[in-house]
């Protein structure tokens, strides 16, 4: 069975807050569900399906639906990563279309930034029985370098230029200088980029999203109901989910989870990269979102870097309008994942609500697209496609 | 030429891979092979990543290889290089390289092991070019009969 159709994005919400030094962060989850509660035009009682990802404090989903007052009939929680919440829409259709519940609701925050935990180039401590733990820890592979060692190989088999790579932010800062949220809404040069600290060979540091406190929600519907709310029809049309590893020592950093991902979710859908009108792209760093346009078939491998060259992903400037609402690169990466994001300007695009200044003109297609974790060590990748109806 | 000497983190072994750290005090570097479908693997577990057979063991390892890629990061406190290197046995694995210009690094670059202590019990596998003149380490056997493991 194919996830075209089974259900809707009814509502949709972005925490406005960039920096939240005084909310919890449940506080800032109860704020989300209630925005995209209010958006659908549902009431808490209505949901009867709750995910979330380790963002959420507590146990799994325990101790958000006790904090929101929910009553749900079926719970779900995993964790890819960043890309956890395109995978999160799927699973909430798949319970849908499985009869589990009617109403789900999906919800992100934290507050990285205020909890002063995030650096992108500091290693990070885990569980030691973790089994790749002992294998990487002591040698200082971050976010950052994990990503930057992705470019290097890109760079040497490919071509592809720092001058590439730095259109993508470049086109990210067009957007962002329309959304008032954004945090950083000035807009950059390649020069700009290039002219930035290196902070981990080849990548600059305008190469980097923002570290943001904040978070989003989405509530997914039956297709019955979503019809009988007032907001625009967003169908969820195709799902597809990846994990990609080092697979015992044997692979290949130029390509990363998208390519299969991806692959499932046009599938679903029974479109074409050709037929999408607009795109969000997990953008951790610029690399991510060059290999993933490749991997998702929007320009063949070693590509990429023509491809995004020249404003190419700048709404009503390039062919493939790319995070109008600027990204995690400028506008928001709330608990250090993106994906919750980047599902919610695809449903602004969907309904005709971003920015007048970026809107594509009757966007009816769109694809969401997630990488979570670290693109060089293991990842999880998520596909959405949706249309508006 | 910079020594990119840094304290590095002690790894914690878990169960399975004591042996590996405990070789790695005496300057051995060891990879995992399957006697069951034969493949080299890393990192190393007791299950084959490729069959799940447990008939798996330790082999040392030539210890030379080339860089896949890397990155330089000369911004922190203590400058380092993460790279990964594919060793020549075939499977590629994160480190460190050490005793190298970061200028003129390439990818395809020959490298070869040392130990390098770390801050607890046990020295960490980094690489550093072959043929460095000033590697403080004597080059390792290119060849050692695969044997099994005594707490394996």
């Amino acid at each position: 069975m194919s996830i075209h159709g089974q259900a809707y994005v009814v509502g949709a919400y972005e925490h406005p807050l960039r920096r939240a030094p005084k909310h919890s962060v449940a506080q800032l989850h109860a704020e989300v569900a209630r925005g995209a509660l209010d958006d659908a035009g549902l009431s808490k009682d209505d949901i009867d399906g709750y995910f979330c990802s380790a963002d959420a404090p507590g146990m799994g989903p325990t101790s958000m639906v006790e904090y929101l007052n929910l009553r749900p009939r079926h719970v779900d929680s995993t964790d890819i990563g960043g890309a956890t919440y395109l995978s999160l829409v799927s699973h909430a259709a798949q319970a849908i279309a499985a009869g589990k519940c009617n109403i789900a609701l999906i919800t992100l925050a934290g507050r990285p930034h205020s909890e002063g935990v995030a650096t992108g180039t500091q290693p990070k401590i885990r569980n030691p029985s973790q089994p790749d733990f002992q294998w990487e820890y002591p040698y200082g592979i971050a976010n950052a370098n994990g990503y930057a060692m992705c470019a290097k190989r890109h760079m040497h088999e490919y071509g592809t230029t720092s001058e590439q790579l730095a259109w993508i932010k470049v086109a990210a800062s067009h957007h962002a200088q329309h959304n008032p949220h954004a945090l950083l809404r000035q807009v950059l040069t390649v020069e700009d980029v290039l002219a930035s600290p290196l902070v981990a060979d080849p990548l600059h540091r305008l190469d980097c999203c923002v570290v943001t406190d904040g978070g989003g929600a989405l509530i997914v519907a039956r297709p019955e109901i979503a019809r009988s709310l007032k907001r625009p029809l967003v169908k969820i049309r195709g799902a597809g989910e990846a994990v990609k590893h080092q697979s015992g020592g044997y692979f290949d950093l130029t390509y990363s989870g998208a390519r299969q991902a991806g692959a499932q979710a046009f599938a679903d859908a029974k479109v074409t990269p050709a037929d999408i009108q607009y795109v969000s792209i997990y953008d951790s760093f610029t690399i991510t979102v060059l290999i993933q346009l490749e991997d998702l078939g929007f320009c063949a491998p070693g590509k990429g870097g023509a491809f995004v060259a020249d404003g190419n992903l700048i709404s009503g400037v390039g062919k493939l309008p790319f995070n109008t609402d600027g990204g995690g690169l400028c506008n928001n990466h709330p608990a250090n994942r993106g994906g919750m994001t980047k599902v919610i300007e695809a449903v602004r695009q969907l309904r005709g609500e971003a920015h007048p200044a970026v809107q594509v003109p009757d966007c009816r297609l769109a694809l969401a697209q997630g990488t979570g974790g670290m693109l060089a060590t293991r990842h999880g990748s998520a596909t959405l496609i949706m249309e508006r109806e | 030429m910079n020594a990119f000497e840094r304290i590095l983190p002690v790894p914690i072994p878990t169960q399975d891979s004591q042996f590996f750290w405990e070789a790695a005090k005496e300057g051995r570097f060891h990879v995992k092979r399957c006697l069951a479908c034969g493949k080299i693997h890393w990192y190393p577990r007791t299950l084959c990543p490729f069959c799940l057979s447990e008939n798996t063991v330790w082999q040392e390892s030539a210890g030379t290889g080339v860089i896949y890629t890397f990155s330089a990061m000369l911004r922190t406190a203590q400058p380092y290089i993460v790279a990964f290197v594919t060793l020549d046995e075939g499977p590629t694995l994160l480190t460190n390289i050490v005793n190298c210009d970061a200028a003129t690094l390439a990818i395809g670059q020959s490298v070869r092991v040392l130990f390098r202590p770390s801050d607890g019990e046990f020295p960490v596998p980094v690489f550093e070019p072959a043929g460095n003149p000033f590697s403080t380490l004597s080059k390792l056997p290119n060849s050692i009969p695969a044997h099994k493991a005594s707490d394996d």
